[in-house]
């Protein structure tokens, strides 16, 4: 028996980034906790193998998207087809690794602030990314459902990373429970899924499926348990109970993460289910989706209205982008798919850089989380209110940020498959959004000073903000290049 | 230059803004100095399109098309007629004016202030130039956030809730539309096979009549909140009553025409079947005179000057959504002109409010009594404005709602004789506040030292009055400019008008068929 044969070189190809991630992240931990356990040299520690190792994994990534294009196919496949590396796996993946990055960057000096600054959260943002890497690529429900749990490990310790405080472990312990709950009901959904076709390939689980009745009441269960568990992890309602309180009690940093990469990457894994082994069963949940669609929007608007958190504010927001996200699923045609894929990367930039200026806020002392925190912003710190301002705007979808291409393509892909009802709802809402985001921007414009000291920054979070506002605003004016490449995620 | 002078005039503003944010803060008249000066340069620099505008052309001129995002089939068009020629002349004139009004006005966060003022002339502009829907819902979308800074940040007592009011109210209208628009993307292609957003592709549509009324309907939500038509007028009185002076101008003069624009340049040649539609034509109709007579009534009860000529908005604008829906060529191209005079006599109306408020800081009617005695240029400016917001003869407001009337009463007789009722309430309320703030003894002990316009004052007016005299006495090149794309739209929505037949909108049987003529 050769080895060789389970390792290939094409294996070894397609899944090197995510290698090279853990390796650097196993690196880290062992320098930091124990080989050098002294904080004097952290800061090394953390530039020579944070940012190489994402920096690494990027250029693998970049080399398998050349050989991708190179070869013409729409896919490599490796492990015998329990990971598929096609257009659809590595968009997501710049999206994964983009908010890595930026999130590492914004990290640094938030931790130094908060004191809990240690190699492991850098080394856990490494293995979350690994996590991320496997359920976009996926197409094995035990490959997905372990890139699943390695991803969830590493946000319930973040989430709770803040020891000494105690919402930071009230908001872990509440995403730990529901979390391995949903689990739980994922992995019921998919031991249905193993038992009707015998295999545990998504391409099998498709054929299978597809031979069954779409009413068959065995078929519904597998479904409605697999949609439970997607639809918690991507905060919908009514699954989302857990997204405010983690939002608010995890460390900023973290919630911009989780916001983010969590969410982009539970959206690539429910695309790759409900548009693969599910299509089939459209006609089933279909009405259900638009339920939950409709009442995600609801719930994360009108609950949105009444927070003075801004952490919590934007924990609703992102629930109701979910409900935007879902549409594009609904939708289900190539413009609704894609219409996810650039919602996805846009609400990256944009979610980012709104966590980002909360971020800036934080200093000693002050907390800087509530909406009146950001009085008078525009006086103090002009720079920092408008860039907020363009951030906000793209949440809220106007043109011409990011944000309203995002919307846009979802709107598109509602009319262009006849769901009219659904797309006035969904218009109707971006006026009840909007009206919450200007609150914060009414704060910063109209309102006065609390406090009068202007906001100061590290360079990297300067940076980090400078790339998501320009990110927002040229995705916005000039979107053809990242349309071309939300294209690519489609298979040819 | 010559090629690219629509792009020259459209993004004059924003590189002066962008010069604008180079200025320090602390230097305040050097702000002043470059915002008037820019301001003034944007409107030099549309001049040359009055005299390069060939009036006789069939088409749109000046055209400048390029790719935009060409996976969505968005280009980067824009070009102008004699409908869009004028309002972009309205728009450049108006801005410079506001800017120069705003020179004592506005005392704190200068730099904001004109920046934002420069950001909206170049939204209107480009909401008057585009001639891709797309493009056209951006710079739609992209005039409320400048809008909302105006009136939330240098408003009165109540701006916040005047600001988001006013951006909740057209967002909400704009984002319905974006759903027509996508409509009509999506009929194009179904019948065309390609993806486009240019409005000369989108003519060629023949779409089914019911298709093209709930497209209609989703536009009108998003026009007709701009206009405001009644029963979506309510964001207007807030918005102006809050706003500084020089955006209530910009507001009245310009930012409302967008709504009539809208239904000119969309509604009506992409929708022929529905613009015609006897349901569509009587609904629109009776909420324009609804508007004439309410807006009036209402005027007639204020006791705060600034919303007295706010509510006048709503009924001077239900003549033009009137001339539009007489559907021939008296109504729409009165309508057109009754825009422009719109922005003159009302602009003017809001002006003459800010000199009295930055001398007295109320608006209250009440206050006020016999300041023609101690303002008399300011009572003769005052009452040029008010005449001609009236409709005086040799001044332009007779001009058009004269043309509109005429066309009405082409259309309908009925219509008229409410209307009629809504020009004497005009009158009415008009000069019940001429008479009760300049004339009599001064009744305020307050009000015997207030200084007259000075030089600066003066000169703000004086291109309104002029502006109001020339169109009043010789509005010919007005209707020239207009005749050629009025006709369009009119051949557009009524194939076979000018064969000689003069149909009523209601008559439906005497129409012939629709669509077939182009």
């Amino acid at each position: 028996m050769n080895v060789s044969q389970f390792y290939t070189a094409n294996d070894h190809f397609v899944v090197v980034p995510a290698i090279l991630l853990a390796l650097f992240a196993c690196a880290l931990l062992l320098l930091d906790t124990w080989l050098i356990p002294n904080p004097k040299y952290r800061k090394i520690l953390i530039l020579a193998f944070v940012f190489p190792g994402l920096g690494f994994s990027g250029f693998q990534l970049w080399r398998l998207q050349m050989a991708l294009s190179a070869s013409g196919a729409n896919e490599l496949t490796a492990f015998n087809g329990s990971i598929t590396m096609d257009g659809f796996a590595l968009f997501f993946n710049w999206i994964f690794l983009i908010s890595s990055f930026i999130v590492s960057i914004v990290s640094y000096k938030y931790m130094e602030v908060e004191g809990e600054h240690h190699g492991e959260y850098y080394a856990l943002i490494l293995f979350a990314q690994c996590g991320m890497f496997f359920l976009a690529a996926g197409t094995d429900l035990v490959t997905l459902f372990i890139g699943l749990e390695l991803m969830a490990l590493c946000f319930y310790i973040m989430v709770g990373f803040l020891r000494g405080e105690r919402r930071s472990n009230e908001a872990a312990m509440k995403y730990l429970i529901l979390g391995a709950f949903s689990s739980g009901f994922l992995a019921y959904g998919f031991s249905l899924m193993y038992g009707m076709s015998g295999s545990t390939k998504l391409r099998e689980i498709t054929t299978a499926i597809a031979a069954r009745d779409p009413w068959d009441p065995v078929v519904f269960l597998m479904m409605a348990t697999t949609a439970v568990g997607l639809l918690f992890k991507i905060s919908a309602v009514p699954f989302h109970m857990w997204a405010p309180d983690a939002y608010e009690g995890a460390p900023t940093t973290v919630t911009a993460y989780l916001s983010v990469a969590s969410k982009a990457a539970s959206f690539a894994f429910l695309m790759r289910i409900f548009m693969g082994p599910l299509a089939t069963v459209r006609p089933v949940w279909e009405p259900m989706m638009i339920g939950v669609a409709v009442a995600t929007m609801t719930i994360g608007n009108l609950a949105a209205i009444t927070q003075s958190n801004i952490k919590r504010l934007l924990a609703y927001s992102s629930i109701s982008h979910a409900g935007y996200m879902l549409l594009g699923l609904i939708a289900g045609n190539p413009t609704g798919v894609k219409g996810v894929a650039v919602y996805v990367m846009v609400y990256a930039f944009m979610n980012l850089g709104a966590f980002a200026v909360v971020i800036a806020l934080r200093r000693k002392g002050i907390i800087g989380e509530d909406v009146d925190d950001l009085s008078g912003l525009m006086h103090k710190s002009p720079g920092y209110a408008i860039l907020m301002l363009v951030f906000l705007l793209s949440l809220a979808g106007i043109p011409p940020t990011a944000g309203f291409l995002g919307k846009y393509y979802i709107f598109l892909s509602l009319i262009e498959t006849g769901h009219y009802a659904l797309a006035v709802v969904a218009t109707l809402y971006v006026a009840v959004a909007l009206y919450y985001y200007f609150r914060i921007v009414r704060s910063m414009f109209v309102g006065e000073a609390t406090e009068k000291a202007p906001v100061t920054s590290s360079v990297g979070l300067r940076f980090a903000l400078a790339a998501a506002g320009i990110m927002t605003l040229v995705v916005g004016i000039y979107p053809e290049p990242f349309l071309q490449m939300a294209q690519s995620s489609l298979p040819k | 230059m010559d090629q690219h002078l629509l792009s020259v005039i459209l993004f004059a503003p924003l590189a002066s803004m962008a010069v604008l944010l180079l200025i320090p803060g602390s230097a305040k008249t050097a702000i002043k100095l470059w915002a008037n000066i820019a301001s003034f340069i944007c409107f030099l620099v549309s001049i040359p399109l009055v005299t390069r505008f060939d009036k006789n052309a069939m088409s749109y001129q000046m055209v400048e098309r390029a790719d935009w995002i060409p996976s969505l089939g968005v280009k980067y068009m824009i070009g102008v007629d004699g409908i869009s020629l004028l309002l972009v002349m309205l728009t450049t004139v108006v801005s410079f004016l506001a800017i120069l009004s705003s020179w004592n006005a506005i005392e704190d966060k200068l730099k904001e202030y004109y920046a934002m003022f420069l950001l909206l002339e170049t939204g209107m502009l480009g909401v008057f130039l585009s001639l891709d829907f797309f493009l056209f819902y951006v710079f739609w979308e992209l005039v409320l956030v400048p809008m909302y800074f105006i009136i939330g940040v240098w408003g009165g007592p109540r701006k916040l809730y005047a600001a988001i009011k006013f951006f909740l109210y057209t967002l909400t209208g704009s984002v319905l539309m974006l759903l027509g628009i996508l409509g009509l993307y999506f009929a194009h292609f179904d019948q065309f096979g390609f993806y486009t957003f240019e409005i000369a592709d989108l003519l060629r549509l023949d779409l089914p009549l019911a298709t093209q009324q709930w497209i209609f309907w989703t536009f009108f939500i998003g026009f007709a909140i701009k206009v405001p038509m009644f029963p979506f007028h309510t964001w207007l009185p807030d918005a102006h009553v809050e706003a500084p002076t020089a955006g209530s101008v910009i507001l009245a003069s310009v930012l409302l025409k967008m709504g009539t624009y809208g239904f000119l340049r969309f509604s009506l040649p992409l929708l022929p079947k529905a613009s015609i539609d006897g349901t569509i034509v009587q609904i629109l109709a009776v909420l324009s005179i609804v508007g004439i007579l309410y807006g009036a009534l209402v005027s007639l009860m204020q006791h705060d000057w600034k919303k007295l000529i706010a509510y006048s908005s709503v009924s001077h604008l239900g003549f033009c959504t009137l001339g539009i829906f007489a559907l021939n060529p008296n109504g729409i191209a009165g309508s057109v002109i009754q825009q422009v005079n719109h922005g003159i006599s009302t602009g003017m109306l809001f002006l003459i409010i800010g000199v009295i408020y930055e001398r007295r800081h109320t608006r209250e009617i009440s206050e006020y009594g016999g300041l023609a005695h101690v303002m008399p240029k300011y009572a003769i400016v005052f009452a040029f404005a008010m005449l001609s917001s009236a409709g005086l003869p040799l001044l332009n407001g007779f001009v058009g709602e004269f043309t509109i009337l005429q066309g009405a009463f082409e259309a309908n007789r009925i219509w008229v004789a409410f209307a009629v009722a809504g020009v004497i309430f005009g009158a009415a309320y008009l000069l019940w506040l001429y008479q009760r703030t300049m004339l009599g003894q001064i009744t305020n002990g307050k009000n015997l030292n207030l200084p007259d316009l000075s030089m600066r004052e003066m000169f703000v007016f004086a291109p309104f009055i002029a502006w109001a005299i020339w169109i009043g006495i010789y509005p010919k090149p007005y209707f020239d400019v207009l005749e050629k794309p009025v006709a369009q739209i009119v051949e557009r929505v009524r194939p076979g008008y000018y064969a000689g037949r003069t149909p009523t909108p209601l008559d439906q049987n005497m129409l012939p068929p629709v669509g077939g003529a182009q």
